[in-house]
Protein backbone atom coordinates (compact mmCIF):
# COMPACT_ATOMS: atom_id res chain seq x y z
CA UNK A 1 0.00 0.00 0.00
CA UNK A 2 2.71 2.39 1.04
CA UNK A 3 4.78 1.49 -2.03
CA UNK A 4 1.94 2.18 -4.41
CA UNK A 5 1.31 5.65 -3.06
CA UNK A 6 5.06 6.29 -3.19
CA UNK A 7 5.07 5.46 -6.88
CA UNK A 8 1.88 7.39 -7.45
CA UNK A 9 3.37 10.52 -5.96
CA UNK A 10 6.47 10.14 -8.08
CA UNK A 11 4.39 9.78 -11.22
CA UNK A 12 2.22 12.74 -10.31
CA UNK A 13 5.24 14.94 -9.73
CA UNK A 14 6.76 13.75 -12.98
CA UNK A 15 3.63 14.71 -14.91
CA UNK A 16 3.65 18.15 -13.29
CA UNK A 17 7.30 18.67 -14.14
CA UNK A 18 6.83 17.58 -17.73
CA UNK A 19 3.77 19.75 -18.23
CA UNK A 20 5.93 22.79 -17.44
CA UNK A 21 8.53 21.72 -19.98
CA UNK A 22 5.96 20.84 -22.59
CA UNK A 23 4.35 24.26 -22.18
CA UNK A 24 7.70 25.82 -23.06
CA UNK A 25 8.11 23.45 -25.99
CA UNK A 26 4.60 24.13 -27.26
CA UNK A 27 5.10 27.89 -27.08
CA UNK A 28 8.40 27.63 -28.94
CA UNK A 29 6.90 25.34 -31.58
CA UNK A 30 3.87 27.58 -32.03
CA UNK A 31 5.93 30.76 -32.49
CA UNK A 32 8.35 29.05 -34.86
CA UNK A 33 5.55 27.42 -36.81
CA UNK A 34 3.78 30.76 -37.30
CA UNK A 35 6.86 32.89 -37.84
CA UNK A 36 9.40 30.81 -39.73
CA UNK A 37 7.45 30.43 -43.01
CA UNK A 38 7.27 34.22 -43.19
CA UNK A 39 11.03 34.58 -42.71
CA UNK A 40 11.68 32.13 -45.55
CA UNK A 41 9.16 33.83 -47.80
CA UNK A 42 10.34 37.36 -47.10
CA UNK A 43 14.06 36.65 -46.83
CA UNK A 44 16.01 36.58 -43.58
CA UNK A 45 18.49 39.25 -44.62
CA UNK A 46 15.79 41.68 -45.72
CA UNK A 47 13.80 41.01 -42.53
CA UNK A 48 16.74 41.48 -40.17
CA UNK A 49 18.71 44.27 -41.80
CA UNK A 50 16.19 46.47 -43.60
CA UNK A 51 15.03 49.46 -41.60
CA UNK A 52 11.72 49.91 -43.45
CA UNK A 53 8.76 48.81 -41.32
CA UNK A 54 5.63 49.72 -43.29
CA UNK A 55 3.16 46.86 -42.95
CA UNK A 56 0.54 48.45 -45.21
CA UNK A 57 3.10 48.60 -48.04
CA UNK A 58 4.32 45.07 -47.35
CA UNK A 59 7.68 46.20 -46.00
CA UNK A 60 8.84 44.40 -42.90
CA UNK A 61 12.34 45.31 -41.72
CA UNK A 62 12.99 44.96 -37.99
CA UNK A 63 16.59 46.19 -37.84
CA UNK A 64 15.66 49.41 -35.94
CA UNK A 65 13.80 47.36 -33.33
CA UNK A 66 16.65 44.91 -32.80
CA UNK A 67 19.02 47.85 -32.29
CA UNK A 68 16.51 49.53 -29.98
CA UNK A 69 15.98 46.38 -27.89
CA UNK A 70 19.73 46.00 -27.40
CA UNK A 71 20.23 49.68 -26.52
CA UNK A 72 17.33 49.76 -24.07
CA UNK A 73 18.59 46.60 -22.38
CA UNK A 74 22.15 47.95 -22.23
CA UNK A 75 20.84 51.23 -20.81
CA UNK A 76 18.83 49.36 -18.18
CA UNK A 77 21.98 47.43 -17.23
CA UNK A 78 23.95 50.68 -16.92
CA UNK A 79 21.31 52.07 -14.57
CA UNK A 80 20.30 48.95 -12.69
CA UNK A 81 23.49 46.92 -12.27
CA UNK A 82 25.71 49.46 -10.45
CA UNK A 83 22.82 50.65 -8.29
CA UNK A 84 21.75 47.11 -7.50
CA UNK A 85 25.19 45.71 -6.72
CA UNK A 86 26.19 48.77 -4.67
CA UNK A 87 22.93 48.54 -2.75
CA UNK A 88 23.45 44.84 -2.12
CA UNK A 89 27.00 45.42 -0.85
CA UNK A 90 25.89 48.19 1.47
CA UNK A 91 23.00 46.17 2.86
CA UNK A 92 25.00 43.02 3.43
CA UNK A 93 28.29 44.51 4.63
CA UNK A 94 27.62 47.81 6.35
CA UNK A 95 24.14 47.54 7.80
CA UNK A 96 23.23 45.47 10.87
CA UNK A 97 21.36 42.31 10.02
CA UNK A 98 18.17 43.39 11.79
CA UNK A 99 17.95 46.50 9.60
CA UNK A 100 18.66 44.52 6.45
CA UNK A 101 15.85 42.14 7.30
CA UNK A 102 13.49 45.10 7.07
CA UNK A 103 15.00 46.77 4.00
CA UNK A 104 15.45 43.70 1.81
CA UNK A 105 11.78 42.63 1.78
CA UNK A 106 10.87 46.25 1.13
CA UNK A 107 13.07 46.30 -1.97
CA UNK A 108 11.62 42.99 -3.05
CA UNK A 109 8.20 44.60 -2.93
CA UNK A 110 9.34 46.67 -5.93
CA UNK A 111 9.03 43.47 -7.95
CA UNK A 112 5.37 43.21 -7.01
CA UNK A 113 4.46 46.57 -8.56
CA UNK A 114 2.79 45.94 -11.94
CA UNK A 115 4.71 47.18 -14.96
CA UNK A 116 1.80 49.42 -16.00
CA UNK A 117 2.40 51.42 -12.83
CA UNK A 118 6.09 51.83 -13.68
CA UNK A 119 5.06 52.93 -17.16
CA UNK A 120 2.55 55.39 -15.74
CA UNK A 121 5.15 56.97 -13.45
CA UNK A 122 7.51 57.11 -16.42
CA UNK A 123 4.96 58.95 -18.56
CA UNK A 124 3.79 61.32 -15.84
CA UNK A 125 7.04 62.11 -14.02
CA UNK A 126 10.14 60.98 -15.88
CA UNK A 127 9.23 61.96 -19.46
CA UNK A 128 8.41 65.62 -18.61
CA UNK A 129 11.67 65.92 -16.63
CA UNK A 130 13.67 64.62 -19.58
CA UNK A 131 11.76 66.81 -22.04
CA UNK A 132 12.23 69.99 -20.00
CA UNK A 133 15.89 69.46 -19.15
CA UNK A 134 17.38 67.72 -22.17
CA UNK A 135 14.91 68.40 -24.99
CA UNK A 136 13.42 65.88 -27.39
CA UNK A 137 9.98 64.34 -27.00
CA UNK A 138 10.68 62.97 -23.50
CA UNK A 139 9.31 59.55 -24.34
CA UNK A 140 12.68 58.13 -25.27
CA UNK A 141 15.39 55.53 -25.07
CA UNK A 142 16.67 57.25 -21.95
CA UNK A 143 13.28 57.14 -20.20
CA UNK A 144 12.91 53.46 -21.11
CA UNK A 145 16.38 52.63 -19.80
CA UNK A 146 15.82 54.39 -16.48
CA UNK A 147 12.42 52.79 -15.88
CA UNK A 148 13.72 49.32 -16.79
CA UNK A 149 16.83 49.92 -14.66
CA UNK A 150 14.59 50.51 -11.65
CA UNK A 151 12.42 47.51 -12.52
CA UNK A 152 15.37 45.13 -12.46
CA UNK A 153 16.69 46.46 -9.12
CA UNK A 154 14.85 43.96 -6.88
CA UNK A 155 16.16 41.02 -8.93
CA UNK A 156 19.73 42.28 -8.89
CA UNK A 157 19.71 43.28 -5.22
CA UNK A 158 18.09 40.25 -3.69
CA UNK A 159 20.12 37.65 -5.62
CA UNK A 160 23.34 39.60 -5.06
CA UNK A 161 22.67 39.81 -1.32
CA UNK A 162 22.06 36.07 -1.17
CA UNK A 163 25.34 35.30 -2.91
CA UNK A 164 27.30 37.81 -0.82
CA UNK A 165 25.90 36.38 2.39
CA UNK A 166 26.88 32.91 1.19
CA UNK A 167 30.57 33.90 1.34
CA UNK A 168 31.95 32.09 4.41
CA UNK A 169 32.62 34.26 7.46
CA UNK A 170 36.10 32.86 7.70
CA UNK A 171 37.09 34.59 4.43
CA UNK A 172 36.21 37.98 5.83
CA UNK A 173 37.75 37.23 9.21
CA UNK A 174 40.96 36.14 7.50
CA UNK A 175 41.12 39.34 5.50
CA UNK A 176 40.36 41.55 8.47
CA UNK A 177 42.93 39.70 10.57
CA UNK A 178 45.57 40.51 7.96
CA UNK A 179 44.87 44.18 8.58
CA UNK A 180 42.61 44.94 5.60
CA UNK A 181 39.96 47.63 6.02
CA UNK A 182 36.26 46.87 5.47
CA UNK A 183 36.33 48.27 1.94
CA UNK A 184 39.52 46.36 1.10
CA UNK A 185 37.90 43.19 2.38
CA UNK A 186 34.79 43.86 0.30
CA UNK A 187 36.44 44.49 -3.02
CA UNK A 188 39.31 42.06 -2.69
CA UNK A 189 37.61 39.16 -0.94
CA UNK A 190 33.81 39.33 -0.76
CA UNK A 191 33.13 40.50 -4.31
CA UNK A 192 35.66 38.06 -5.75
CA UNK A 193 34.13 35.15 -3.87
CA UNK A 194 30.55 36.02 -4.79
CA UNK A 195 31.25 37.10 -8.37
CA UNK A 196 29.31 34.33 -10.08
CA UNK A 197 26.20 35.05 -8.03
CA UNK A 198 26.41 38.77 -8.72
CA UNK A 199 26.80 38.15 -12.44
CA UNK A 200 23.88 35.73 -12.36
CA UNK A 201 21.75 38.41 -10.72
CA UNK A 202 22.64 40.90 -13.46
CA UNK A 203 21.84 38.34 -16.17
CA UNK A 204 18.46 37.58 -14.65
CA UNK A 205 17.81 41.32 -14.54
CA UNK A 206 18.81 41.56 -18.20
CA UNK A 207 16.33 38.82 -19.05
CA UNK A 208 13.58 40.83 -17.42
CA UNK A 209 14.65 44.04 -19.15
CA UNK A 210 14.69 42.64 -22.68
CA UNK A 211 11.35 40.88 -22.25
CA UNK A 212 9.51 43.77 -20.59
CA UNK A 213 6.72 45.14 -22.76
CA UNK A 214 4.08 47.27 -21.10
CA UNK A 215 6.33 49.81 -19.37
CA UNK A 216 8.46 50.17 -22.49
CA UNK A 217 5.45 50.78 -24.75
CA UNK A 218 4.36 53.54 -22.42
CA UNK A 219 7.68 55.39 -22.02
CA UNK A 220 9.80 54.71 -25.11
CA UNK A 221 7.62 56.51 -27.70
CA UNK A 222 7.51 53.56 -30.12
CA UNK A 223 8.75 55.20 -33.31
CA UNK A 224 10.41 52.78 -35.71
CA UNK A 225 13.69 54.60 -35.73
CA UNK A 226 17.36 53.79 -35.28
CA UNK A 227 18.28 55.97 -32.30
CA UNK A 228 21.08 58.52 -32.74
CA UNK A 229 20.97 59.79 -29.18
CA UNK A 230 19.44 58.59 -25.88
CA UNK A 231 16.75 61.25 -26.34
CA UNK A 232 15.35 59.64 -29.48
CA UNK A 233 12.14 57.67 -29.33
CA UNK A 234 12.51 53.95 -30.04
CA UNK A 235 10.42 50.79 -30.45
CA UNK A 236 11.64 47.49 -29.03
CA UNK A 237 10.89 44.03 -30.43
CA UNK A 238 8.42 43.27 -27.65
CA UNK A 239 6.65 46.61 -28.10
CA UNK A 240 6.30 45.98 -31.83
CA UNK A 241 4.48 42.71 -31.23
CA UNK A 242 2.18 44.06 -28.55
CA UNK A 243 1.34 47.31 -30.35
CA UNK A 244 0.31 45.86 -33.65
CA UNK A 245 -0.95 42.38 -32.81
CA UNK A 246 -4.51 43.45 -32.17
CA UNK A 247 -4.92 44.88 -35.66
CA UNK A 248 -2.66 42.67 -37.70
CA UNK A 249 -3.96 40.22 -40.27
CA UNK A 250 -2.37 38.01 -42.91
CA UNK A 251 1.26 38.72 -43.74
CA UNK A 252 1.49 41.46 -41.10
CA UNK A 253 0.46 38.98 -38.39
CA UNK A 254 3.03 36.47 -39.57
CA UNK A 255 5.67 39.20 -39.52
CA UNK A 256 4.87 39.84 -35.86
CA UNK A 257 5.28 36.15 -35.06
CA UNK A 258 8.58 36.26 -36.94
CA UNK A 259 9.54 39.18 -34.69
CA UNK A 260 8.79 36.84 -31.80
CA UNK A 261 11.11 34.20 -33.29
CA UNK A 262 13.93 36.75 -33.52
CA UNK A 263 13.29 37.91 -29.93
CA UNK A 264 13.40 34.29 -28.80
CA UNK A 265 16.73 33.79 -30.55
CA UNK A 266 18.20 37.02 -29.18
CA UNK A 267 17.26 35.99 -25.65
CA UNK A 268 18.70 32.49 -26.11
CA UNK A 269 21.97 33.97 -27.43
CA UNK A 270 22.24 36.46 -24.55
CA UNK A 271 21.49 33.79 -21.97
CA UNK A 272 24.03 31.38 -23.42
CA UNK A 273 26.75 34.05 -23.50
CA UNK A 274 25.91 34.82 -19.91
CA UNK A 275 25.95 31.26 -18.67
CA UNK A 276 29.23 30.59 -20.48
CA UNK A 277 30.66 33.65 -18.73
CA UNK A 278 29.52 32.35 -15.37
CA UNK A 279 30.94 28.91 -16.00
CA UNK A 280 34.31 30.34 -16.99
CA UNK A 281 34.57 32.33 -13.80
CA UNK A 282 33.56 29.32 -11.75
CA UNK A 283 36.33 27.30 -13.38
CA UNK A 284 38.88 30.07 -12.73
CA UNK A 285 37.90 30.18 -9.10
CA UNK B 1 -17.50 21.60 7.19
CA UNK B 2 -15.56 24.12 5.14
CA UNK B 3 -15.13 21.51 2.42
CA UNK B 4 -18.84 20.88 2.32
CA UNK B 5 -19.61 24.59 1.98
CA UNK B 6 -17.08 24.90 -0.84
CA UNK B 7 -18.54 21.89 -2.61
CA UNK B 8 -22.08 23.16 -2.25
CA UNK B 9 -21.23 26.61 -3.61
CA UNK B 10 -19.34 25.00 -6.47
CA UNK B 11 -22.37 22.90 -7.42
CA UNK B 12 -24.55 25.99 -7.08
CA UNK B 13 -22.39 28.04 -9.46
CA UNK B 14 -22.19 25.25 -12.02
CA UNK B 15 -25.94 24.76 -11.99
CA UNK B 16 -26.44 28.51 -12.40
CA UNK B 17 -24.22 28.50 -15.45
CA UNK B 18 -25.99 25.51 -16.97
CA UNK B 19 -29.40 27.01 -16.22
CA UNK B 20 -28.42 30.26 -17.91
CA UNK B 21 -27.13 28.50 -21.00
CA UNK B 22 -30.24 26.45 -21.37
CA UNK B 23 -32.65 29.34 -21.66
CA UNK B 24 -32.55 29.28 -25.43
CA UNK B 25 -31.66 32.92 -26.07
CA UNK B 26 -30.89 34.16 -29.55
CA UNK B 27 -27.33 35.37 -29.44
CA UNK B 28 -25.67 38.00 -31.59
CA UNK B 29 -21.94 38.72 -31.54
CA UNK B 30 -20.40 41.99 -32.66
CA UNK B 31 -16.66 42.35 -33.22
CA UNK B 32 -14.29 44.94 -34.61
CA UNK B 33 -13.65 48.67 -34.33
CA UNK B 34 -12.49 49.76 -30.89
CA UNK B 35 -13.78 53.27 -31.63
CA UNK B 36 -17.36 52.02 -31.90
CA UNK B 37 -17.07 49.28 -29.26
CA UNK B 38 -18.21 51.37 -26.24
CA UNK B 39 -21.21 52.64 -28.25
CA UNK B 40 -22.11 49.14 -29.38
CA UNK B 41 -22.01 47.99 -25.75
CA UNK B 42 -24.37 50.75 -24.66
CA UNK B 43 -26.74 50.08 -27.56
CA UNK B 44 -26.64 46.36 -26.85
CA UNK B 45 -27.56 46.99 -23.19
CA UNK B 46 -30.50 49.15 -24.21
CA UNK B 47 -31.67 46.62 -26.78
CA UNK B 48 -31.40 43.71 -24.34
CA UNK B 49 -33.42 45.67 -21.78
CA UNK B 50 -36.30 45.84 -24.27
CA UNK B 51 -35.77 42.35 -25.73
CA UNK B 52 -34.63 40.05 -22.91
CA UNK B 53 -34.75 37.03 -25.21
CA UNK B 54 -31.71 38.28 -27.14
CA UNK B 55 -28.14 38.07 -25.85
CA UNK B 56 -25.67 40.43 -27.51
CA UNK B 57 -21.92 40.11 -27.01
CA UNK B 58 -19.59 42.92 -28.08
CA UNK B 59 -15.91 42.33 -28.75
CA UNK B 60 -13.14 44.68 -29.90
CA UNK B 61 -10.18 43.74 -32.02
CA UNK B 62 -10.03 46.58 -34.53
CA UNK B 63 -11.60 47.27 -37.90
CA UNK B 64 -9.56 44.60 -39.67
CA UNK B 65 -10.91 42.02 -37.24
CA UNK B 66 -14.42 43.36 -37.85
CA UNK B 67 -14.20 42.70 -41.59
CA UNK B 68 -12.51 39.35 -41.06
CA UNK B 69 -14.90 37.98 -38.47
CA UNK B 70 -18.00 39.05 -40.41
CA UNK B 71 -16.59 37.18 -43.40
CA UNK B 72 -15.63 34.05 -41.48
CA UNK B 73 -18.82 33.99 -39.42
CA UNK B 74 -16.95 34.33 -36.10
CA UNK B 75 -19.24 37.30 -35.45
CA UNK B 76 -22.66 37.95 -36.99
CA UNK B 77 -21.94 41.67 -37.18
CA UNK B 78 -18.53 43.19 -37.92
CA UNK B 79 -17.79 46.79 -36.96
CA UNK B 80 -15.41 48.86 -39.10
CA UNK B 81 -14.50 52.55 -39.05
CA UNK B 82 -12.81 52.92 -42.41
CA UNK B 83 -13.14 55.55 -45.12
CA UNK B 84 -12.95 52.91 -47.80
CA UNK B 85 -13.93 49.33 -47.12
CA UNK B 86 -11.33 46.79 -48.26
CA UNK B 87 -11.89 44.25 -51.06
CA UNK B 88 -12.83 41.47 -48.62
CA UNK B 89 -15.83 43.49 -47.48
CA UNK B 90 -17.39 43.71 -50.96
CA UNK B 91 -19.54 40.65 -50.37
CA UNK B 92 -20.86 41.94 -47.05
CA UNK B 93 -23.93 44.06 -46.48
CA UNK B 94 -22.62 47.34 -45.07
CA UNK B 95 -24.78 49.76 -43.10
CA UNK B 96 -23.52 53.16 -41.99
CA UNK B 97 -24.73 53.56 -38.40
CA UNK B 98 -22.72 56.60 -37.30
CA UNK B 99 -20.06 59.07 -38.34
CA UNK B 100 -16.95 60.07 -36.49
CA UNK B 101 -14.78 63.14 -36.96
CA UNK B 102 -11.03 62.93 -36.61
CA UNK B 103 -9.72 65.98 -34.78
CA UNK B 104 -6.18 67.30 -35.18
CA UNK B 105 -5.20 68.17 -31.62
CA UNK B 106 -2.42 70.15 -29.97
CA UNK B 107 -1.53 71.16 -26.46
CA UNK B 108 -3.65 74.07 -25.10
CA UNK B 109 -0.45 76.13 -24.66
CA UNK B 110 0.01 76.11 -28.43
CA UNK B 111 -1.10 79.43 -29.95
CA UNK B 112 -1.92 77.92 -33.35
CA UNK B 113 -5.62 77.59 -34.16
CA UNK B 114 -5.72 76.58 -37.81
CA UNK B 115 -3.79 74.36 -40.21
CA UNK B 116 -4.40 73.70 -43.89
CA UNK B 117 -4.59 70.13 -45.17
CA UNK B 118 -1.22 70.64 -46.87
CA UNK B 119 0.35 71.80 -43.63
CA UNK B 120 -1.06 68.77 -41.79
CA UNK B 121 0.40 66.50 -44.48
CA UNK B 122 3.81 68.22 -44.36
CA UNK B 123 3.94 68.04 -40.56
CA UNK B 124 3.15 64.31 -40.46
CA UNK B 125 5.57 63.64 -43.35
CA UNK B 126 8.36 65.52 -41.59
CA UNK B 127 8.65 68.33 -44.15
CA UNK B 128 7.64 70.91 -41.56
CA UNK B 129 9.57 70.33 -38.35
CA UNK B 130 9.19 73.58 -36.43
CA UNK B 131 6.04 75.35 -35.22
CA UNK B 132 7.37 78.71 -36.48
CA UNK B 133 6.97 77.45 -40.08
CA UNK B 134 3.19 77.40 -39.57
CA UNK B 135 3.06 80.62 -37.58
CA UNK B 136 3.77 79.37 -34.07
CA UNK B 137 6.66 79.71 -31.64
CA UNK B 138 10.19 78.54 -32.42
CA UNK B 139 9.96 74.96 -31.14
CA UNK B 140 10.36 71.54 -32.73
CA UNK B 141 7.14 69.68 -33.56
CA UNK B 142 6.58 66.33 -31.88
CA UNK B 143 4.31 64.25 -34.11
CA UNK B 144 2.18 61.60 -32.41
CA UNK B 145 0.46 58.95 -34.51
CA UNK B 146 -1.32 55.61 -34.15
CA UNK B 147 0.13 52.17 -34.84
CA UNK B 148 -0.03 50.60 -38.31
CA UNK B 149 -3.38 48.89 -38.84
CA UNK B 150 -5.43 51.28 -36.71
CA UNK B 151 -8.70 52.36 -38.34
CA UNK B 152 -8.26 55.94 -37.15
CA UNK B 153 -4.79 56.08 -38.68
CA UNK B 154 -5.76 54.62 -42.03
CA UNK B 155 -8.80 56.93 -42.25
CA UNK B 156 -6.64 59.92 -41.34
CA UNK B 157 -4.01 59.02 -43.92
CA UNK B 158 -6.58 58.39 -46.64
CA UNK B 159 -8.45 61.64 -46.12
CA UNK B 160 -5.34 63.82 -45.87
CA UNK B 161 -3.72 61.84 -48.67
CA UNK B 162 -0.09 61.05 -49.58
CA UNK B 163 1.01 60.55 -46.00
CA UNK B 164 4.32 58.82 -45.49
CA UNK B 165 4.69 59.18 -41.75
CA UNK B 166 8.06 60.50 -40.65
CA UNK B 167 10.35 58.00 -38.99
CA UNK B 168 10.71 59.62 -35.59
CA UNK B 169 6.99 60.17 -34.97
CA UNK B 170 5.88 58.84 -31.60
CA UNK B 171 3.44 55.93 -31.84
CA UNK B 172 0.66 55.40 -29.30
CA UNK B 173 -1.76 52.50 -29.39
CA UNK B 174 -5.07 54.12 -28.49
CA UNK B 175 -7.05 57.36 -28.68
CA UNK B 176 -6.64 57.74 -24.92
CA UNK B 177 -2.85 57.54 -24.87
CA UNK B 178 -2.65 59.98 -27.79
CA UNK B 179 -4.68 62.40 -25.70
CA UNK B 180 -2.40 61.95 -22.67
CA UNK B 181 0.75 62.42 -24.76
CA UNK B 182 -0.53 65.59 -26.40
CA UNK B 183 -1.82 66.93 -23.07
CA UNK B 184 1.64 66.43 -21.52
CA UNK B 185 3.84 67.80 -24.29
CA UNK B 186 3.49 71.46 -25.25
CA UNK B 187 5.04 70.91 -28.71
CA UNK B 188 3.13 67.87 -29.83
CA UNK B 189 0.42 67.33 -32.41
CA UNK B 190 -1.75 64.23 -32.84
CA UNK B 191 -5.15 63.12 -34.07
CA UNK B 192 -8.00 61.32 -32.36
CA UNK B 193 -11.69 60.58 -32.47
CA UNK B 194 -13.81 63.75 -32.21
CA UNK B 195 -15.80 62.29 -29.31
CA UNK B 196 -12.74 62.14 -27.07
CA UNK B 197 -11.79 65.82 -27.08
CA UNK B 198 -11.60 67.30 -23.60
CA UNK B 199 -10.22 70.43 -21.95
CA UNK B 200 -6.69 69.02 -21.71
CA UNK B 201 -6.15 69.24 -25.46
CA UNK B 202 -7.08 71.74 -28.18
CA UNK B 203 -8.64 70.73 -31.51
CA UNK B 204 -7.42 72.75 -34.49
CA UNK B 205 -9.44 74.08 -37.37
CA UNK B 206 -8.59 72.36 -40.62
CA UNK B 207 -8.86 74.59 -43.71
CA UNK B 208 -10.67 77.12 -41.47
CA UNK B 209 -13.38 74.62 -40.53
CA UNK B 210 -13.93 73.86 -36.88
CA UNK B 211 -14.15 70.27 -35.69
CA UNK B 212 -17.58 70.50 -34.10
CA UNK B 213 -20.69 68.37 -34.36
CA UNK B 214 -22.52 71.07 -36.32
CA UNK B 215 -19.72 71.57 -38.80
CA UNK B 216 -19.37 67.83 -39.38
CA UNK B 217 -23.11 67.34 -39.92
CA UNK B 218 -23.13 70.30 -42.32
CA UNK B 219 -20.40 68.48 -44.27
CA UNK B 220 -17.90 71.34 -43.89
CA UNK B 221 -15.28 69.60 -41.80
CA UNK B 222 -13.18 67.33 -43.92
CA UNK B 223 -11.80 64.64 -41.62
CA UNK B 224 -14.86 62.45 -41.18
CA UNK B 225 -15.14 58.71 -41.44
CA UNK B 226 -18.24 56.51 -41.49
CA UNK B 227 -18.73 53.65 -39.09
CA UNK B 228 -20.00 50.53 -40.80
CA UNK B 229 -21.78 47.48 -39.50
CA UNK B 230 -21.02 44.54 -41.76
CA UNK B 231 -23.27 41.52 -42.11
CA UNK B 232 -22.82 38.48 -44.28
CA UNK B 233 -25.81 37.94 -46.55
CA UNK B 234 -29.04 39.92 -46.22
CA UNK B 235 -30.27 41.66 -43.11
CA UNK B 236 -32.89 39.51 -41.46
CA UNK B 237 -34.27 38.31 -38.15
CA UNK B 238 -32.83 39.59 -34.88
CA UNK B 239 -29.78 41.04 -36.62
CA UNK B 240 -31.98 43.27 -38.74
CA UNK B 241 -34.04 44.23 -35.69
CA UNK B 242 -30.90 45.23 -33.79
CA UNK B 243 -29.50 47.32 -36.65
CA UNK B 244 -32.92 48.92 -37.11
CA UNK B 245 -32.85 49.79 -33.41
CA UNK B 246 -29.44 51.45 -33.80
CA UNK B 247 -30.77 53.48 -36.75
CA UNK B 248 -33.97 54.41 -34.88
CA UNK B 249 -34.17 57.83 -33.28
CA UNK B 250 -33.58 56.28 -29.85
CA UNK B 251 -30.42 54.50 -30.96
CA UNK B 252 -29.12 57.52 -32.82
CA UNK B 253 -29.77 59.65 -29.75
CA UNK B 254 -27.55 57.31 -27.69
CA UNK B 255 -24.83 57.62 -30.31
CA UNK B 256 -25.13 61.39 -30.37
CA UNK B 257 -25.19 61.95 -26.62
CA UNK B 258 -22.01 59.94 -26.18
CA UNK B 259 -19.89 61.87 -28.65
CA UNK B 260 -20.34 60.25 -32.05
CA UNK B 261 -22.40 61.70 -34.87
CA UNK B 262 -25.65 60.24 -36.16
CA UNK B 263 -25.56 58.52 -39.53
CA UNK B 264 -27.92 60.98 -41.24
Amino acid sequence: MKLISEKGVKRLLMITAFSAISALLLIALFIINEGLPFIFKYGLKEFLFSSDWQPHLGKFGIYPMIVASLWVTLGAMLVGAPLGVAGALFLSEYVPKSVMNIIKPTIELLAAIPSVVYGFIGVMVLAPIIRDNFGGPGLSLLAGSIILGIMILPTVISISIDSILAVPRSYREGSLALGATTWQTIHMVTIKASKSGIIASIILGMGRAIGETMAVIMVAGNSVNIPHSPLDSVRTLTANIALEMSYATGLHRQALFATGVILFIVIIILNSIASVAIRKRMVKK
Amino acid sequence: MLKRILLLSFVFIISLIIWNCGKGKTSITLAGSTAFQPFAEKLADQYMAIHPEVAITVQGGGSAVGVQSANSGAAQIGMADLVKLPEEAKALTATVVAKDGIAIVVNPQNKITNLTTDQVRDIFNGKINNWKEVGGVDAPITVVSREAGSGTRSSFEQIVGNINLKKDALIQDSNGTIRETVANDANSVGYLSHGLINEKIKPLKVDDQECTTESIIAGKYKLVRPIFLLVKGNLEGEIKNFIDFILSSEGQQTIKSNGLLPAK
